[in-house]
């Protein structure tokens, strides 16, 4: 019998080393797999690659990461915010390296590497200076910039209900990276407000196929949290 | 010299997105125009975090930080509307299937270049989020901005000064004084809020402006 599920948050990411690039979902602080990133922090890790849409929200999530000094560097499209105060102090110190990339082209990079491609063209970013030094290619009288996929170790992800072959539905705008970076990531650990049994989740409506899931995790207070807002 | 205020130019904005449309409005001043799209007709707000038939705030109470702007304001969702994954989203704006996009900017040259994300200043810490992909993805890019800045340059340029967003990506813009088209050709005006002359709007921008060709 198959069974991804494991027992606890700390147990989903004890196979993270240090230097590991891990892809973590969330736009802002929905989606974002608040737990798994605590767990991180407990597990002592760093000099870690994070690709994630922001750099940290506040206190929580990235943010919490960030402050511990965990991140080597940072893949975003949308670091500064009014609330990112951890990242704008590490980034001032040069303590971390940022690669900013627009935000469609992080979606497709990353959608690229989960489904084997070896680069993409893309008209978003030509002639800006997101695009210096890559190459471009003028295709049907449009210009376009290679850019190559972006792959990780791990994706850490959140989403609202999953099977113990891994099967996951996601919750509302809290959707957002996890269905791609679950493709793109060797592994992809997933935290979820609940795992129900096999056949319960909608074969129709399932997003995230099994197959792109390698362990899942129920974190209590999400569920509940999630059917409070619903 | 009269001028619109930003409620004004938000429901001139409205006044040109037909029913059926599918609209992405931008982070900030773009915002305040869903607010003037008459709730009579069917216009498809979309967000490019994940959902299409995005409706008005929820009540104080009733948020859900699951459901969520680009702008990371707590929304609603119109009977009819849906959820997608970040790729799909941005499919919709690269592949052309949005209609119209209407985002904010420091400079757009007469020549339709936008600058909207960064002000290149040393110490500034960049972030593009979704603007490079709205700015060439959508049929049609408008923008909608003050035409002057608070210290009375034009950000009607004949070049961009400002790192550029999108190249030649902006058809139309919605100002406090006046509309604009640009392209290829260069700026055109469209309409003018009463009582400004292309004369007084040409020495303001200090780019040439051919008026609009008479209906």
């Amino acid at each position: 019998m198959i069974d991804k599920q494991v027992a606890n948050a700390e147990a989903a990411v004890a196979d993270i080393q240090d230097g590991a690039s891990v892809m973590i979902g969330g736009f802002g602080t929905a989606g974002m797999p608040d737990e798994l990133i605590d767990a991180l922090i407990t597990r002592g890790v760093g000099d870690l690659t994070i690709i994630n849409n922001n750099a940290g929200n506040g206190e929580t999530g990235v943010a919490a990461l960030i402050k511990a000094g965990r991140v080597r560097r940072i893949v975003c499209s949308f670091p500064r915010q009014s609330d990112s105060h951890h990242f704008d102090a590490a980034y001032r110190a040069g303590q971390l390296e940022l690669e900013l990339v627009p935000q469609g082209n992080l979606a497709a990079r990353i959608q690229a590497a989960g489904a084997g491609l070896g680069a993409i063209f893309t008209p978003t970013g030509y002639g800006t200076l997101l695009a210096q030094g890559k190459e471009t290619r003028e295709i049907d009288g449009r210009r376009h910039v290679l850019e190559y996929p972006i792959h990780a170790d791990f994706a850490l992800i959140k989403a609202h209900r999953a099977d113990r072959w891994g099967n996951l539905v996601y919750r509302k705008t809290a959707r957002n990276f996890g269905p791609i970076m679950a493709m793109a990531a060797r592994t992809t650990i997933a935290q979820v407000g609940e795992v129900v049994a096999l056949g319960d989740l909608d074969p129709e409506a399932v997003v995230t196929p099994g197959i792109f899931v390698q362990h899942v995790v129920a974190i209590a207070g999400v569920a509940t949290l999630a059917a409070a807002a619903a | 010299m009269n001028r619109l205020n930003r409620d004004q130019m938000a429901a001139r904005v409205a006044r040109d997105i037909p029913e059926g449309a599918y609209v992405n409005l931008g982070i900030g001043l773009p915002t305040k125009v869903a607010n003037y799209l008459d709730t009579g007709r069917d216009i498809f707000l979309q967000s490019e975090n994940g959902l299409l038939g995005m409706g008005p705030a929820p009540a104080p109470g009733e948020e859900d930080w699951e459901l969520i702007n680009a702008g990371k304001q707590a929304v609603t969702l119109l009977s009819g509307g849906c959820f997608f994954h970040h790729a799909d989203s941005f499919a919709m704006m690269r592949g052309g299937h949005l209609d119209i996009c209407v985002l904010g900017a420091f400079q757009v040259s007469i020549h339709g270049d936008l600058a909207n994300w960064h002000t290149g200043e040393p110490g500034a810490i960049p972030a593009v989020g979704g603007a490079m992909d709205l700015a060439i993805g959508a049929k049609q890019t408008f923008v909608m901005m003050e035409l002057l800045t608070r210290q009375g340059k034009s950000k009607l340029v004949e070049a961009c000064t400002y790192p550029l967003t999108g190249l030649g990506c902006v058809s139309r813009i919605y100002t406090d004084l006046a509309v604009f088209d640009v392209g290829l050709k260069g700026a055109r005006v469209i309409e003018t809020v009463d009582g400004v002359s292309i004369d007084e709007l040409e020495r303001l921008t200090g780019v040439p402006l051919r008026a609009s060709a008479p209906a």
